[in-house]
């Protein structure tokens, strides 16, 4: 008899710690690239990194920017120097040591490695100076206030130097809460535990895997299934599905990207049209759409109608512009004034997504109420964004994922020959303002920045804004602990998933 | 029997060569900018110059194919230049994934489609006729992505049988790995089975018209032998060439099916890559393909003569 109890007391011991070692198992929506931060270009590649690498600062859920592998950092008053101090203990996966050696090394690949594609976010750091084991300089070559929020990214992605050269993104070694146990491309990555981080308390999991499946319905599927634990991209009409399910929970948070229409002002022949050189038809098309009906429409009222370039939840979002409203009577007056009142073409390219066409047809029928008459063109992705680069467009419905500087999210697609201007619009007054605003690192003096640029592009628009996409998140009821970030990152603190 | 071998391979060679040119040709019409596609969220233009400096695609499209061609020769595929992965380890990862799905489609079809086939054309003009010609159209007919997410919503996710999707090596879990299988397999395997059995029921008619049916019946031999070893054995040929080529067309890949049930194998690898403007991938995964069309079609070849030793001796 005491046998047998001790005998059960022990299976169910086993059982018990048996139970405490869980895998996580997340869906994506697409493979993650190379597992390199220096190269890595994918949204879903920095979800993976999130588990995978630590950074020097990372993000709280309301934006300020707080230690991971820097424990603090001053910049000096010309904004030239930045001093960072680094956290002691703390080891690569491969067991060797962080420390400043490593951030210079780190750093001066990032800058210099042939294909890697940080080099501008760093552009403005010269050179690095290593002035104590756990204490680096950054010499910059002018104040870059988003330099520390491109440190909060895969810039700041601090990866072991013993394992440079080779095919890192192979085999990546880090010093995030997980390490990198194997890969098979389109099909899976698997970390596992990584037992001596820093923080390992704080991670309650044994492992996690990344399962990259393309199609949103059938991603649900394995969540109900009970083959995945936690899915990002949940659709927003399989939302309903989740709630209704006992075994499921569903979670989301504002992001901090946006989507909206870039309309060809200078870029080439396509721009000689008269939403190109008019600013009033385009603030009209603006006032035609309802953003509200959108979002119910489309997307079950769980996105945020949009203004400008941040989220209401951002510093720096100027209360002056609320969403509009649709307005018919004055779009239809400043179609008349600008001389169409007989009615007004448009072609509009759109990727061909499902939401991304639901939302543009809606726009054709708004529009057409107030006299224009949209043309869509659905394109598939690359093919679109080599049309807009070369200026074979009127207007396209495009989108950005979001960053945590107001600079990330304005910058490169309004100030002259930048990256994602592809309207190619220039307007040397909104670029004074931007560029200053990169200069300094206190808050309200960029506010008031960027305050006077959107003045400006609001006059302008170049580009208006649609909506902020959430972060939707089905998981299964085993899954506690987690939340959902407006970056769109996956963090496992505190997640634990229960037999 | 063995020129003949030797005269197909020799063959095989300028059509390999032509049909890599013709894909790698198509593939640098499409509109896009291979480097701004994989640029994703970052577009800095200089970096964009840096990589279309590195990867070689500022250079003339006759000079990039012979660039690729020579790395061919030595057994170089390239890298894919989304993943930073050499293509040959791509293939090797996946081939296996795309063969063991394919043998298991191959398997239901013929385990389906050839009885079904056979019992139809024995009882032409009878219900049963009927019956599996209308089974057969539906299996023609059904959308694999359709029958597939249907599967995956009563198998796994209400009856939770199976798992929903995914893919393990057989080395890993063979039972697992079969799990993960029967059901892509299984939506494959019932449309080629469709196609075998209207094949199967055709040759058979033919065949079991002819004189020397007539005349094993006459001898007296059982309904049974008459059918299967002298009618079903002289049906074959039409048969096995179709299941050749239908296993040609499994081994490029099922790429629905493998969307649907994340099976990662050769179909989802090549529309990656096509959308990626991936060209290395897209033509190492051509070529393997092309070389295992080729490769069916001389078994098939070799099948007849060993079925019909009349074919063989010129």
């Amino acid at each position: 008899m005491t046998i047998r109890k001790l005998l059960l007391s022990s299976l169910l011991c086993t059982v018990a710690f048996g139970a405490q070692a869980q895998t996580l198992k997340i869906g994506l929506e697409s493979d993650p690239d190379a597992l390199d931060p220096d190269k890595s270009r994918t949204f879903v590649g920095r979800i993976v990194f999130s588990s995978l690498c630590d950074k020097l600062i990372d993000v709280t859920p309301d934006l300020k920017l707080v230690p991971q592998l820097a424990t603090g950092w001053t910049i000096s008053e010309d904004g030239l120097t930045m001093l960072m101090t680094l956290r002691d203990g703390v080891k690569f996966h491969d067991g060797s040591v962080f420390d400043a050696e490593a951030v210079k090394a780190n750093i001066e690949r990032s800058k210099t490695l042939e294909d890697s594609v940080r080099k501008s976010e760093l552009s403005s750091v010269d050179r690095v100076e290593v002035v104590g084991p756990l204490e680096v300089k950054l010499h910059l070559t002018t104040p870059d206030a988003p330099l520390l929020a491109q440190l909060a990214d895969r810039s700041g992605m601090m990866v072991a130097p013993s394992a440079f050269g080779g095919d890192f993104g192979a085999a990546p070694v880090c010093s995030g809460p997980f390490k990198f146990k194997n890969r098979v491309s389109q099909d899976k990555i698997e970390l596992e535990k990584f037992a001596d981080y820093w923080n390992a308390d704080a991670i309650l999991l044994d492992g996690v895997s990344f399962l990259p499946i393309p199609d949103s319905t059938v991603r649900l599927a394995n969540l109900q299934s009970g083959d995945l634990d936690l899915i990002n991209r949940l659709g927003a009409t399989d939302v309903g599905t989740v709630e209704a399910d006992a075994s499921l929970a569903f979670t989301a948070t504002t992001g901090i990207g946006y989507q909206g229409i870039t309309f060809n002002t200078t870029n080439g022949a396509k721009s000689e049209t008269p939403f190109g050189k008019d600013a009033r038809l385009r603030k009209a098309l603006s006032l035609a759409i309802d953003r509200e009906a959108i979002n119910q429409v489309v997307f079950s009222g769980l996105n945020a109608a949009a203004s400008q370039f941040v989220p209401p939840a951002s510093p720096y979002f100027n209360p002056a512009y609320p969403a509009p409203s649709r307005d018919v009577e004055a779009a239809k007056a400043l179609i008349a004034e600008a001389g169409f009142a007989g009615g007004v073409d448009l072609e509009l390219q759109v990727p061909n997504r499902p939401e991304n066409q639901q939302v543009v047809q809606m726009i054709q029928a708004m529009a057409a109420e107030v006299g224009i008459n949209v043309t869509i063109n659905a394109k598939e992705f690359a093919t679109m964004l080599a049309d807009q680069a070369a200026g074979n467009f009127e207007s396209s419905q495009v989108g950005w994922s979001g960053r945590i500087d107001p600079d990330g999210n304005i910058f490169g697609f309004v100030t002259t020959g930048a990256g994602f201007n592809d309207g190619k619009y220039s307007n040397p007054e909104v670029d004074a303002l931007l560029k200053e605003a990169r200069t300094t690192g206190d808050e309200a003096k960029r506010k008031g920045l960027y305050f006077k640029a959107n003045d400006l592009l609001q006059a302008d628009l170049p580009l208006f804004y649609l909506y902020h996409e959430s972060w939707l998140y089905g998981l299964s009821n085993k899954v506690q602990g987690f939340a959902a970030s407006p970056d769109g990152m996956i963090r496992l603190e505190g997640v634990t998933k229960s037999e | 029997m063995l020129t003949h071998i030797l005269h197909r391979v020799l063959v095989a060679i300028p059509t390999l060569i032509l049909i890599s040119i013709f894909i790698f040709a198509l593939q640098k019409l499409l509109p896009g900018d291979p480097v701004l596609a994989l640029a994703g969220e970052d577009r800095d233009p200089e970096t964009l110059d840096r990589l279309r400096e590195l990867y070689g695609f500022n250079k003339p499209i006759w000079m990039q194919y012979l660039i690729w061609g020579k790395g061919v020769l030595q057994g170089d595929l390239g890298i894919s230049i989304r993943s930073g992965i050499p293509v040959t380890e791509m293939i090797a990862q996946k081939l296996p994934v795309t063969l063991q799905l394919a043998a298991m489609s191959m398997l239901f079809a013929i385990a389906i489609g050839i009885p079904a086939g056979i019992i139809s054309a024995v009882h032409k003009g009878t219900k049963t006729d009927y019956v599996a010609n209308v089974v057969a159209l539906s299996g023609l007919s059904i959308p694999n992505f359709w029958l597939g997410i249907m599967l995956i919503m009563v198998v796994s996710v209400k009856f939770k049988l199976l798992p929903a999707s995914g893919y393990v090596p057989p080395s890993e879990d063979f039972w697992l790995s079969i799990k993960t299988m029967i059901m892509p397999a299984f939506v494959l395997g019932t449309g080629l089975a469709a196609a075998l059995m209207r094949h199967t029921r055709s040759s058979m008619l033919t065949v079991m018209r002819q004189d020397y049916v007539r005349t094993a019946r006459a001898k007296g031999l059982r309904e049974r032998v008459v059918i299967m070893r002298h009618a079903f054995r002289n049906a074959l040929t039409p048969i096995v060439t179709l299941i050749a080529l239908l296993f040609g067309e499994l081994i490029a890949g099922a790429v629905l099916t493998e969307q649907v049930f994340t099976i990662p194998g050769f179909g989802k690898m090549i529309v990656d890559a096509v959308f990626n403007r991936d060209y290395a991938v897209v033509q190492g995964v051509v070529l393997v393909t092309a070389i295992g069309f080729i490769l069916m079609n001389l078994m098939a070849d070799i099948a007849y003569v060993l079925l019909n030793p009349r074919l063989s001796g010129r």
